[in-house]
């Protein structure tokens, strides 16, 4: 059970990994920008008191501003979709990736606003300089507990280096909503997912970020 | 008397699972989803009524350093039981650095209140007899909830009474202190999760599905870390099926063969 708390307390750090929307240098490695990113994120969440205190809107921005435009979400959720991603009318496919976007937006923030005294640790890469696709891997040190990994997979594009996946504590997480989808799709088809998702993202757009008691 | 209860034990993991035999779902590596998901309820509701509750009142009442202590105390009791795994499953180096740990903790650390050996550069582990037989080769088998202990698989429930045999608590005397610290212990854990599960409750859409699907692929990591065996996924579906790059800007990303992440998958 430990799992899901680290789990998604690291799927926090996990997004922490993007911080800085503004200037990537153009040939920055792939370890070298999540290594920024996460510093970044990290800093900025702990040091600034709104977001400590669950201002859902603060965070929000910094999930916008520093985390998304590293993130490729078309082909997040077009793995996680698997095959049903082809068979999807390009609509479908459009209102999918925006609603897991919301979806993931959410959770980051929730999880951001617990970031309190982890540190990260990045690991050697593994990769030739030929590569367009790489597995960062790093973990977060807490004060107590064993260190939680966490990796990303990340791809190289036309637009620089972007993170498609995110393994936290062993658990990647386009794999862990596959089986989701698939059991939504199989229910309802594509439409019935894309509602599903719709729906959960009303909910958490009408309740607080930080239902916690603070600690 | 201990041969007894692991009889009981054993015992009764066998009937669970025999009488399991019977219900068979649509995922493969969760035939008996029927079950779970009634067992996965039923804990779900002794959690809501007794559990959470009373971790959250012990998480706001009780003094941070109390409760450091509390997990201190029962995480180096664990250490001692990780050790012994680390070195069956022929992990001589980290078997080592998890009995020191144990053996510094212990004394110097007041009997485990206070982590030292962290600070002194000797990071905690977890291994358990599921995962030594999965170093061993055994497969996990099917998923399975257990009652009151939540997620696990087949394999790992017949390693369950070893598990619980190799767990010093159980042999405190007497009794009544036993039950009480057993008592705190899961409370104190239930605390630490406090967080997670509210943001689990935000991430998922079943939260069912969500903890199976991520707790088998957390259990394969531990196996088998730094994606050196059949945990290390790769998108399978690249292969063929999915992930065609949709939209303009996601050009072609092959994978390269020498990436990590461009291994067999397994499941």
């Amino acid at each position: 059970m430990n799992f899901i708390k680290q789990f998604i307390a690291l799927a926090t750090v996990a997004l922490a990994f993007n911080a800085h929307a503004t200037a990537a240098p153009a040939n920055e490695a792939p370890d070298a920008l999540v290594k920024r990113i996460s510093q970044d994120v990290i800093d900025t969440a702990k040091n600034d008191k709104a977001i400590q205190a669950g201002d859902t809107k603060k965070v929000m921005d910094l999930v916008e501003t520093k985390i998304l435009p590293y993130v490729d979400f078309q082909r997040m959720t077009s793995l996680a979709a698997g095959r049903f991603w082809r068979e999807a009318t390009p609509e479908q496919q459009k209102a999918l990736t925006e609603q897991f976007r919301s979806l993931l937006v959410f959770t980051y923030s929730g999880a951001l606003s617990q970031v309190k005294d982890q540190t990260i640790e990045f690991k050697p890469l593994r990769a030739d300089p030929t590569d367009t696709e790489v597995e960062v891997r790093s973990q977060v040190n807490q004060a107590r507990g064993e260190p939680i990994p966490l990796n990303y997979r990340v791809a190289k594009g036309p637009q620089g280096w972007k993170i498609y996946d995110i393994n936290v504590l062993g658990a990647w997480l386009v794999e862990t909503y596959k089986g989701t989808f698939a059991s939504e799709i199989s229910k309802g088809g594509m439409d019935g997912l894309i509602k599903a998702l719709t729906e959960k993202n009303k909910k958490l757009a009408s309740k607080p970020l930080k239902t916690n008691a603070p600690k | 008397m201990m041969g007894t209860t692991k009889f009981r034990q054993a015992a009764l993991a066998l009937g669970v699972t025999v009488m399991l035999a019977g219900c068979a779902g649509p995922n493969p590596r969760d035939p008996y989803e029927g079950y779970n998901r009634a067992m996965f309820e039923f804990n779900d509701t002794v959690d809501t009524y007794a559990l959470k509750p009373a971790a959250t009142v012990y998480k706001n009442v009780t003094p941070g350093f109390v409760q450091t202590g509390v997990s201190n105390f029962f995480g180096n009791l664990g250490d001692a039981w990780t050790a012994i795994n680390q070195l069956l499953q022929g992990n001589g180096q980290a078997g080592m650095s998890d009995l020191s740990r144990f053996a510094l903790n212990s004394t110097l650390g007041i009997v485990g209140l206070f982590d030292i050996a962290s600070e002194a550069g000797l990071p905690k582990h977890k291994e358990d007899f599921g995962q030594t037989l999965g170093v061993w080769g055994v497969s996990s088998g099917p998923y399975l909830v257990l009652p009151l202990l939540g997620p696990s698989t087949v394999r790992d429930t017949f390693a369950l009474p070893v598990d619980i045999s190799g767990d010093i608590w159980r042999y405190k005397d007497p009794t009544n202190v036993r039950n009480m610290g057993t008592a705190l212990r899961v409370i104190d854990t239930r605390a630490g999760l406090l967080d997670a599960s509210t943001l689990l409750e935000d991430a998922a859409l079943d939260r069912y599905e969500f903890l199976r699907d991520g707790y088998l692929q957390r259990r394969e990591s531990l196996i088998h870390p730094d994606g050196d065996g059949p945990s290390s996924k790769p998108k399978k579906d690249d292969s063929g099926e999915t992930s065609a790059p949709v939209s303009s800007e996601s050009a072609p990303k092959e994978l390269n063969s020498g990436t990590p992440a461009a291994k067999p998958d397994s499941q």
